[in-house]
C-alpha cells in the first residue's frame, strides 16, 4: 500500500521522457550516459589490469575487446561521453543561474523563460555532436 | 560534509577529467587505433611518469564524480536513515577501492614491477 | 415578490449542451477500502469554453454525486484543482476540453500527492516544505518599528522576485518533478522557488537561514534542471529559474 499512500509516480513516471518535451528526455539521457560511463569505466579499470599479466594477458583480454561487438560498445561509450560533457556543461551552467532568463511579470500564456532556445539549441547540440563522435569512432575503429 | 561542498567537488570533478580524458582520448590518435593498443606502446605509456601521473588524476577524478553521480541516483530512489547511509558509505568504499585497484596498475607498470 | 430558485435547482436547470461530445473517465479510489484505482466513464457535451472542472461538475449534478473533486475558485487563483488531466498536471478550471485536443479525457488525482479520495489529494507535505524554508520577511526590525515606516522598494527591486510571488501553492510541479517521483524528503520546487522569492526581495536579511535550509541531501542539489516543475506552472512562476538562481548564490555565480 507505500504505493497509494504517498501515490508516488514511481521511476516509470521519473524516468519517462514523453510528457515534457526534450529538456526531461535530456534529464533522462544524462542519467542513463552517467550510469553507462560509471560501468565502462569500472570495466575499463579492471579491462587495463591485466597488463599486469604480461604481454600474453594483455593480448587475450585485447582479443576479447577488439571484437566487432567491443567496437560497437565503445562507439556507444563515446557517444554517451560526448553527450554527458556537453550537456553536462549545459547543465552546470544553468544550474549556476547562466542562461535561465531573467525574472519578469509574467503574462499570458506563461511561456516559461527558464526553458528557452539557448538551452534548447544546447541539449540538441549534445545529440548531435554524441552521434557525430560516435560516428567517428566507428570509422577510426572499423576503418582499420 | 555539507552538501553544496560535495557537489562543488562533483562539478570540479568533472571540469578536471573533461579537460584530462580529451587528452587521454586524443594520445589514443596520435597513431593508428590498433597501434595505439599494442603491448609495448601501452607499457612505454605507463612509464612515461607524467602520463602515468596523468591516469592516476583521471583515475581519481572520474571515480569521485562516478560515485557521487551513483550516490545521488540512490539516494532519490529510495529514502530511509539506514538506506541513505549505506549508499553513501558504500558508494564512498566503492570509490576507494576503485581508486586503489586502478593506482595499483598504474604505480605497478610504471615501476616496471611486471 | 420575485421567486429566488434553490442552488439545486439552479443547478439542475444548466445543464451542458452541445453536439460536441467526450468521454470523460474518472479515477476513482479510496484508500480506506479500495485495493486499485478504477475509471468510471462518461459521455458530456462540451462547448469551446467548457473546462475540465465543469465536465467534472457535470458528472457530478447529473451522473454520480460520490466523485470527490476539490475546488473552490474556478479561475486558477486558489490552485485547489490540479489533477493529472490526460497524463499532465493541470488545474482542471484553467484546461478547456477544446484545447486538449482528444475524444476520450483521463482525470486522475495529482501524483506525489497522498490520495484522500479519487480525484482530491493531500497538501499536508507541500505545505510543510513551504513552511520550512520561511516563507516570510525575516528581518529585525519591522514596519512598525523603523523611523522610515515602510521598507520602500524601486520598481527594479520588485521584478526581481514578483514573478515568484504569483505562486498559488497548486502543487502542479511537485506532481510534475522527476525528482519528486521518487524522493519522498525533497523540498520540492515549489518550496525552492519560494525560498528565492523571499531570498531576491530587497527587503529580506534571511538569506543564510534559507541557503542553510536548502543545502541539503534532500535540498536544492536534487533538483537536476529538467524544468517540468515551469513547463505545468499555470502561474507562469518558472521555478526553475528560481531554483537555479538560489543554487547561484550556493556555487558563488551570484552574491
Amino acid at each position: 500500500m507505500e504505493n497509494h499512500d504517498e501515490n508516488k509516480e514511481g521511476i516509470g513516471g521519473m524516468i519517462n521522457p514523453r510528457r515534457y518535451g526534450i529538456e526531461r528526455v535530456a534529464y533522462l539521457l544524462m542519467r542513463l550516459s552517467g550510469l553507462g560511463l560509471l560501468a565502462y569505466f569500472i570495466g575499463h579499470i579492471y579491462e587495463t589490469s591485466s597488463i599486469l599479466k604480461g604481454q600474453v594477458g594483455w593480448n587475450e583480454f585485447l582479443a576479447l575487446t577488439q571484437t566487432n561487438e567491443g567496437h560497437a560498445i565503445l562507439a556507444i561509450v563515446i557517444a554517451m561521453c560526448v553527450f554527458h560533457t556537453v550537456n553536462g556543461i549545459r547543465v552546470m551552467l544553468g544550474h549556476g543561474g547562466v542562461g535561465v532568463g531573467k525574472p519578469a511579470r509574467p503574462d499570458y500564456p506563461y511561456i516559461p523563460a527558464s526553458q528557452n532556445a539557448r538551452h534548447k539549441m544546447g541539449i540538441y547540440s549534445a545529440i548531435v555532436l554524441a552521434a557525430i563522435a560516435m560516428m567517428y569512432g566507428l570509422a577510426v575503429m572499423f576503418g582499420e | 560534509m555539507r552538501e553544496s561542498i560535495i557537489m562543488k567537488i562533483h562539478y570540479g570533478t568533472a571540469l578536471a577529467a573533461v579537460a584530462l580524458v580529451a587528452v587521454h582520448v586524443l594520445m589514443r590518435l596520435t597513431q593508428s587505433f590498433a597501434e595505439s593498443l599494442e603491448y609495448a606502446n601501452v607499457i612505454a605509456n605507463y612509464q612515461f611518469l607524467p602520463y602515468a601521473g596523468m591516469l592516476e588524476i583521471i583515475l581519481i577524478l572520474l571515480s569521485i564524480h562516478g560515485f557521487n553521480g551513483l550516490r545521488v541516483i540512490l539516494l532519490e530512489l529510495k529514502q530511509g536513515k539506514t538506506y541513505e547511509k549505506a549508499v553513501s558509505y558504500g558508494c564512498l568504499a566503492a570509490m576507494i577501492g576503485l581508486i586503489a585497484y586502478g593506482s595499483r596498475t598504474i604505480i605497478m607498470v610504471n615501476m616496471g614491477m611486471i | 415578490m420575485t421567486l429566488v430558485p434553490s442552488i439545486a435547482e439552479e443547478q439542475a436547470s444548466t445543464p451542458l449542451s452541445s453536439a460536441k461530445s467526450i468521454t470523460l473517465r474518472i479515477a476513482r479510489f479510496n484508500p480506506e477500502h479500495d485495493g486499485e484505482r478504477k475509471f468510471m466513464e462518461f459521455t458530456i457535451p462540451y462547448e469551446k469554453w467548457t473546462t475540465v472542472l465543469e465536465a467534472i461538475l457535470e458528472v457530478k449534478k447529473h451522473f454520480d454525486h460520490s466523485v470527490a473533486v476539490r475546488y473552490s475558485c474556478r479561475q486558477a487563483t486558489c490552485g485547489s484543482c490540479g489533477m493529472m488531466i490526460n497524463g499532465k498536471p493541470r488545474l482542471a478550471c484553467f484546461t478547456k476540453i477544446s484545447e486538449l485536443d482528444s475524444d476520450v479525457i483521463t482525470v486522475e488525482p495529482m501524483n506525489n500527492f497522498p490520495i484522500i479520495r479519487d480525484l482530491a489529494v493531500k497538501f499536508e507535505r507541500l505545505f510543510d516544505t513551504h513552511h520550512k524554508i520561511k516563507p516570510y520577511l525575516i528581518r529585525d526590525d519591522s514596519e512598525i518599528t523603523s523611523n522610515e515606516k515602510e521598507f520602500l522598494q524601486t520598481p527594479e527591486e520588485v521584478e526581481q522576485y514578483i514573478q515568484f510571488s504569483n505562486c498559488i501553492k497548486c502543487g502542479l510541479c511537485n506532481s510534475a518533478c522527476p525528482t519528486m517521483a521518487t524522493d519522498s524528503s525533497f523540498v520540492g520546487p515549489q518550496a525552492l522557488a519560494q525560498a528565492y522569492r523571499y531570498v531576491a526581495d530587497s527587503r529580506d536579511k534571511g538569506k543564510d537561514t534559507r541557503l542553510k535550509i536548502i543545502d541539503d541531501s534532500h535540498g536544492i542539489w536534487r533538483c537536476h534542471f529538467a524544468g517540468s516543475c515551469s513547463q505545468v506552472c499555470p502561474k507562469g512562476v518558472d521555478p526553475a529559474m528560481g531554483i537555479q538562481f538560489l543554487r547561484g548564490y550556493l556555487l558563488g555565480f551570484r552574491s
